[in-house]
């Protein structure tokens, strides 16, 4: 008597979202947060910014995109951590169930959480004035290119959760990472004009290369001359090679870092 | 297969686990035959969930193992799994889910069939008496209530096992008379059981047999009544009404029992004697019109057990 692996999922997935239902202010991290960033950036920090023949608003979502995106580690951090806190994990490990199910369920719902976040920044930019320019090919590519990276930051949210005590110190660690990483990047202005020891880190950021492919495939870089870092000189393999990398370095230290919590 | 009865339903077989350089449960091997109960008595750190998690395959011994329902942990954890239901020391309900929801979650989880998983949902809140608050947040539980839901969880695949760890910790008198009461009901019906706990008035309740783990280590098994006889003899105590009788019940009572004890500022004597002795002490004192508040035979305690053994209190250690 054990229930297949699929209906397994789909249970806990079920479970995952109801609580996203119950807790609707945990969305706030795909709604409100990103649209307040469109807000600001395009608004206020907007007009100090030129982008040669194209609109700074446009250049600004794929941006925006990234660092929500980025933002789904905590949400995977934060769901496992809970869990493993409040022992509900035991009792998962107490049943016969299939050992990867309550990790897959929860990157499932994560980025089914982090797909809201994707839907509401693409019609707030339709709002504000952002357009894809090329074709659905290249428009599609940047939409997985995006989903990719969401699965590289599930095995950061793995290993943070697992490692931290408390939801609270996830929130703390995540923020403290997460955060200025999301900044030292071409996210919100050209890396051209930063100091040259913190434009060569923009420019080798993860999300850098996820940015600019997101960019020149939905055509939002304007006349913007293409960048002369190599990382970003090839967008789409960099952004690949990076989200591959990091989940190949990543996901094993998360499920050794999970078993080690949970066994103990 | 093995007929039933043939071995033990849960078996520990030197069971040992190390922290680092802190030993938490050292050598622990005991048998729980078919549908009897076994508690597992001890403070605070004694080593009791961490046997438990081990038993359940939830942490891996460092050496030794252990067999439910013929399973081998370490081996067939699978197995183990299916034959088990655990209630963990901190209940572990889901919270967000309402208590409807989180018993057919577990049954999904099971892979019980989903027209069952409804009406086994309904029985079981039923059981439990959730059934007003089944479609409530387990978030707005009391205590007991989530406990309940949490037996209700383990329950879900009717397992032939069960593993209790401290399954009446904080809770009131009266929720815990009604969770002995159901975990009787479960032993009726043919449960194998085995339940951790600090209340010395629970394993005498509940346990077929009782074994008194402390640091780690087995210190003393047997029938509750067993190891009461352990510490002595039955006392006999007898409280006076009135403190001027003092002088004269002492005399009398001096002859009946020859180690006796006075405490006087609560007019109580004490002291070891058989069943025999009442009857005499009895009309004794009413012959010399002494009148008493109380008379009786006070049968050890297992808190006096745990007292003997250690030389310390369970409930001082806990502290
Ligand atoms: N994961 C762990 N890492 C390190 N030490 C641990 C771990 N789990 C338990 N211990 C230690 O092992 C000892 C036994 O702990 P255990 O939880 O089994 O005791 P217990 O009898 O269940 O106590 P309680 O009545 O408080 O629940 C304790 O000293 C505890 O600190
Ligand atoms: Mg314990």
């Amino acid at each position: 008597m054990s229930a297949s692996f699929g209906r397994q999922i789909r249970s806990l997935v079920r479970r995952n979202l109801i609580h996203i239902k119950r807790q609707p202010e945990a969305l706030t991290d795909v709604t409100i947060q990103p649209v307040m960033f469109v807000l600001l950036f395009a608004y206020v920090f907007g007009g100090s910014i030129n982008i040669p023949g194209g609109s700074y608003r446009e250049w600004l979502l794929p941006g925006i995109m990234a660092q929500t995106m980025a933002f789904s580690s905590f949400v995977v951090a934060i769901g496992l951590n809970n869990d493993l806190q409040k022992g509900i994990i035991d009792r998962f490990r107490s049943l016969p169930i299939h050992r990867p199910s309550v990790l897959l369920a929860r990157a499932i719902s994560s980025v089914m959480h982090s797909s809201i976040g994707i839907v509401v920044m693409s019609l707030t930019g339709l709002i504000v004035g952002w357009r894809i320019h090329e074709g659905v090919g290249k428009a599609l590519l940047a939409y997985l290119l995006l989903l990719l990276f969401g699965f590289a930051m599930i095995w950061i949210g793995i290993l943070v959760g697992s490692s931290m005590d408390s939801p609270e110190a996830v929130n703390g660690v995540m923020f403290a990472t997460m955060f200025p990483i999301t900044f030292l990047a071409n996210t919100f202005a050209p890396p051209e004009g930063m100091p040259t020891f913190v434009r060569v880190i923009a420019e080798w950021n993860p999300i850098s290369a996820l940015v600019q492919a997101m960019r020149e495939l939905w055509g939002n870089t304007g006349n913007f001359p293409t960048p002369e870092a190599w990382p970003l000189q090839h967008p789409v393999l960099v952004s690949i090679g990076w989200s591959v990398l990091i989940s190949v370095v990543v996901a094993p230290m998360a499920l050794r870092a999970y078993n080690r919590r949970t066994t103990n | 297969m093995t007929p039933p009865n043939a071995s033990p339903t849960i078996e520990a077989i030197d069971l040992v686990k190390t922290f680092g350089d802190m030993t938490a449960v050292d050598r622990v091997s005991f048998q729980v035959p078919t549908g009897s109960v076994l508690g597992l008595l001890g403070p605070n750190g004694a080593g009791k969930t961490t046997t438990v998690r081990m038993m359940t395959t939830l942490t891996p011994p460092t050496s030794g193992t252990g067999r439910i329902a013929g399973h081998d942990i370490i081996k067939e954890p699978a197995a183990v799994r299916r034959s088990m239901g655990l209630t963990a020391q901190s209940a572990t309900v889901d919270e967000l889910l309402t208590g409807r929801e989180n018993l057919r979650l577990i049954a999904d989880l099971y892979g019980i069939d989903k027209q069952r998983t409804r009406s086994l949902a309904d029985e079981l809140l039923e059981r439990f008496s959730l059934t007003d608050a089944a479609d409530k947040v387990a978030k707005q539980y009391s205590g007991g209530m989530r406990r309940r839901l949490d037996l209700a969880a383990s329950l879900v695949a009717a397992p032939p096992v069960l593993f209790l760890d401290e399954p009446t910790t904080g809770l009131d008198p009266r929720s815990r008379q009604e969770l002995w009461e159901v975990l009787r009901g479960l032993v009726k019906e043919g449960t194998t059981l085995l339940l951790t706990t600090q209340y010395l008035e629970e394993a005498d309740n509940l346990a077929d047999n009782v074994i008194v783990i402390d640091k780690g280590r087995i210190i003393a098994e047997g029938t509750p009544l067993q190891l009461k006889d352990r510490s002595g003899a039955a006392r006999l105590v007898v409280t006076l009404s009135r403190p001027e009788d003092i002088p004269q019940a002492h005399e009398l009572l001096k002859g009946v029992i020859p180690e006796l004890h006075l405490d006087e500022d609560v007019r109580q004597f004490s002291g070891p004697a058989d069943l025999a002795s009442i009857n005499t002490l009895a009309s004794l004192l009413a012959d010399h019109e002494i009148e008493v508040d109380d008379l009786g035979l006070k049968r050890p305690s297992l808190d006096d057990v745990f007292l003997s053994l250690t030389g310390h209190r369970a409930e001082e250690a806990a502290k």
